[in-house]
């Protein structure tokens, strides 16, 4: 599993350019899915099983990136955000284009105005090679942040664990279903475009038409120095979605996640998220709706080149997950 | 010509139907299956020859933002909101018509005399005066809820031309002069949609009845090429007039489908067609967020025509831009086959 993750994380995949996440994925899943397809806005859609009820479970692909708008005077590049980035992680930071130039992000009056946290405008992208001035880069280009998956003991850092981390959680799921079996058709999607709005989930959950549906990405961990919410903490379970800001889990559906989790001794935390959402929230749309609930992995830093997780809450989803998709499902 | 017929009419979200008139007229001839569905967009079949077992769809925006009255005032000015986006900025001293019998007004501003404050006055402070000594007679002559619309005539400038609402009606033109040339490997699903302005409603509904297998949109984008410093570093222009159709890469709706922005680079090279990529910078989405959306998903990318002050009633376009969208389009339709779309 370390090694997956750090594969994962650590590969290129900005929002609307998944291509290369998506072939790791689709080589991993390989041996473990009975049927494997591409919708048309790229979505992977890996199926297991082939019970009465369509159970879909969908983690992102795409992590926050940026995309160039245009190449300035002095031959810097002028960037967008894909998806939505914090300015306080962008001075120093790396970021890797398709054609793998990296290159690194500056800000305006770096010097005259330390003391002030830029607006996002103020950055640029150091293209330069030498002094020619030609660019390697041109407007369009998609660029992801570098930066490398260390373990801590316990505890994996990295870019992209958003949600990497729940591709992870679900081809490992994957592989247990695999060897034990399953009484539903179950669907792992993993999704495009979630980190601009959740666009390739409600696309996906029309082409699956899935009779239950669960979402597995992040949760925001509220253990670090001065939390806004202190619910969450790192080490203390997998993460069962009460609510976020577009998204109330049904109760049947809630209630049978804290059932699956009891009855196994898998440890869990109830979240209420109020700030941000999940592909849960575009799914439970398709169509004529779906009930929808979310897994949650606790992370720290999320949206940040440094996310942190723990390894028991990563197991803890996948046991939880496993325990969802092996037994018959009454809502 | 008819973009002048196209851009002179008025179809402010959601009161299309001169428009849809005047394109319902030109298409008649070579579009099958014509109907109006339940939103007002105009749907069609252009048949093609059958080569590319493909369903594609091409879309523009019928609409053109607007204001409608909101209330009256004892001395007979008309409060208004705006309908799309507008700039408050412009506003003041634009001549307006409004209602069903276009009576004619203009925005009311502060005479320079008097004017010592240079703040914009936001759009709910300002009125429209069509002349009416007070309450009364300005609610005999429109009602809560009648549209305005910028009151502007379609001018040539040489190698460009001036008008509103060219955003869209340049995209609308360009798919009549589409489907009125030689047919395409493929039918093509044309829709004119309606209430873009407003949220890209009508091409949602437009893209769940066509179920196309790919998307094209027609637009108009803006484009700031004549900057108030230019030599300012951070300068953006976001596309440059006469530079060619700008293909999106991404806005504030959609990331494009790469294969698609691909696949118009490459005939756009190939042919000599000039083509410049939009800044994906800047906010503004396109009936094709909606589109990419609808179902399980379509593959869509945006073509538009670099516009020049718009979203206002004199907004300025190259004429050579305008005709290279079609001849862009023309181009990667004639060359569209399902290996565009292998992964």
């Amino acid at each position: 599993m370390e090694t997956l993750i750090k594969k994962l994380a650590e590969a290129w995949g900005p929002p609307g350019f998944e291509h290369q996440v998506r072939d790791l994925i689709r080589e991993e899943v390989a041996p473990l899915a009975d049927a494997i397809t591409v919708d048309p806005l790229g979505n992977l859609i890996c199926r297991v099983g082939d019970g009465d009820a369509r159970v879909m479970v969908a983690a992102h692909m795409d992590e926050l990136g940026v995309i160039v708008s245009h190449i300035d005077r002095q031959g810097y590049a002028r960037f967008a955000s894909l998806g939505t980035l914090l300015p306080g992680t962008l001075l120093g930071a790396r970021v890797r284009f398709e054609n793998g130039v990296i290159a690194n992000i500056g800000v305006e009056n770096q010097y005259t105005r330390r003391r002030d946290l830029p607006t996002f405008d103020g950055f640029f992208i150091d293209i330069s090679q030498d002094a020619d001035g030609s660019a390697p880069v041109q407007v369009g280009d998609p660029g992801a942040f570098v930066r490398e998956v260390v373990w801590r003991g316990e505890r994996v850092v990295g870019k992209a664990l958003d949600d990497r981390l729940g591709c992870a959680v679900q081809i490992e799921a994957m592989r247990r279903l695999k060897e034990q079996g399953t009484p539903h058709t179950v669907y792992f999607v993993f999704t495009v475009q979630e980190e601009v709005g959740s666009r390739g989930a409600r696309p996906a959950g029309y082409g699956v038409e899935p009779h239950l549906a669960v979402a597995v990405d992040l949760s925001p961990a509220g253990d670090v120095p001065k939390p806004k919410d202190a619910g969450i903490s790192l080490g203390g379970g997998a993460v069962i979605k009460v609510r976020d800001t577009r998204h109330i889990v049904p109760a049947p559906v809630k209630n049978l996640m804290i059932r699956r989790a009891e009855e196994r001794g898998i440890p869990y935390q109830l979240e209420v998220m109020t700030m941000g959402t999940t592909d849960g929230a575009e799914i439970q749309l398709a169509r004529a709706g779906v009930p929808t609930g979310a897994v949650g992995i606790p992370a720290r830093y999320v949206h940040t080149q440094s996310e942190t997780a723990d390894r028991r809450d990563i197991q803890a989803a996948i046991d939880l997950l496993v325990a969802i998709l092996s037994e018959p499902v009454e809502l | 010509m008819i973009l002048r017929e196209l851009s002179n009419a008025i179809g402010v979200s959601s009161d299309e139907g001169a428009v849809r008139q005047l394109i319902l007229d030109a298409i008649r001839d070579t579009v099958d299956d014509i109907r109006i569905d339940a939103l007002g967009n105009v749907l069609g079949v252009r048949r093609g020859t059958g080569q590319v077992d493909l369903r594609v769809m091409a879309a523009a925006h019928m609409d053109e933002v607007g204001m409608m009255v909101f209330g009256y005032d004892g001395d007979g000015g008309i409060r208004f909101r705006a309908v799309g986006g507008l700039d408050a900025r412009i506003l003041p001293g634009t001549r307006v018509l409004v209602g069903p019998d276009r009576i004619p007004g203009i925005i009311q501003w502060v005479p320079v005399h008097l004017n010592a404050d240079t703040k914009t006055v936001p759009i709910e402070r300002l009125r429209i005066d069509i002349g009416a000594a007070n309450r009364e007679a300005a609610q005999s002559a429109t009602e809560p809820g009648d549209l305005i619309a910028f009151d502007s005539q379609f001018t040539e400038l040489g190698p460009t031309v001036r008008g509103k609402a060219l955003d869209d009606r340049a995209g609308c033109a360009s798919l009549i002069a589409l489907v009125q040339g030689e047919p395409f490997p493929f039918d093509l699903h044309v829709a004119f949609t309606v209430q873009e302005e407003v949220g890209l409603r009508g091409a949602r509904v437009a893209a769940n009845a066509i179920r196309p297998d790919v998307a094209f949109v027609l637009e108009t984008t803006a484009c700031h090429d004549l900057p108030e410093d230019p030599d300012e570093p951070d300068q953006t222009t976001i596309t440059q007039l006469g530079g060619g159709p700008a293909i999106t890469v991404a806005d504030r709706s959609m990331i494009s489908d790469p294969r698609l922005v691909r696949h118009l680079v490459r005939v756009g090279e190939a042919e000599g067609i000039p083509h410049q990529f939009r800044s994906p910078q800047h906010a503004g989405g396109t009936d094709a967020g909606a589109i990419h959306r609808s179902r399980a998903g379509v593959p869509s990318v945006v073509v538009a025509n670099p516009c020049r002050y718009i979203h206002g009633p004199h907004s300025i376009m190259s004429l050579s831009d305008f005709e290279n969208q079609s001849r862009l389009l023309r181009a990667a339709w004639m060359a569209l086959a399902p290996s565009v779309l292998e992964r």
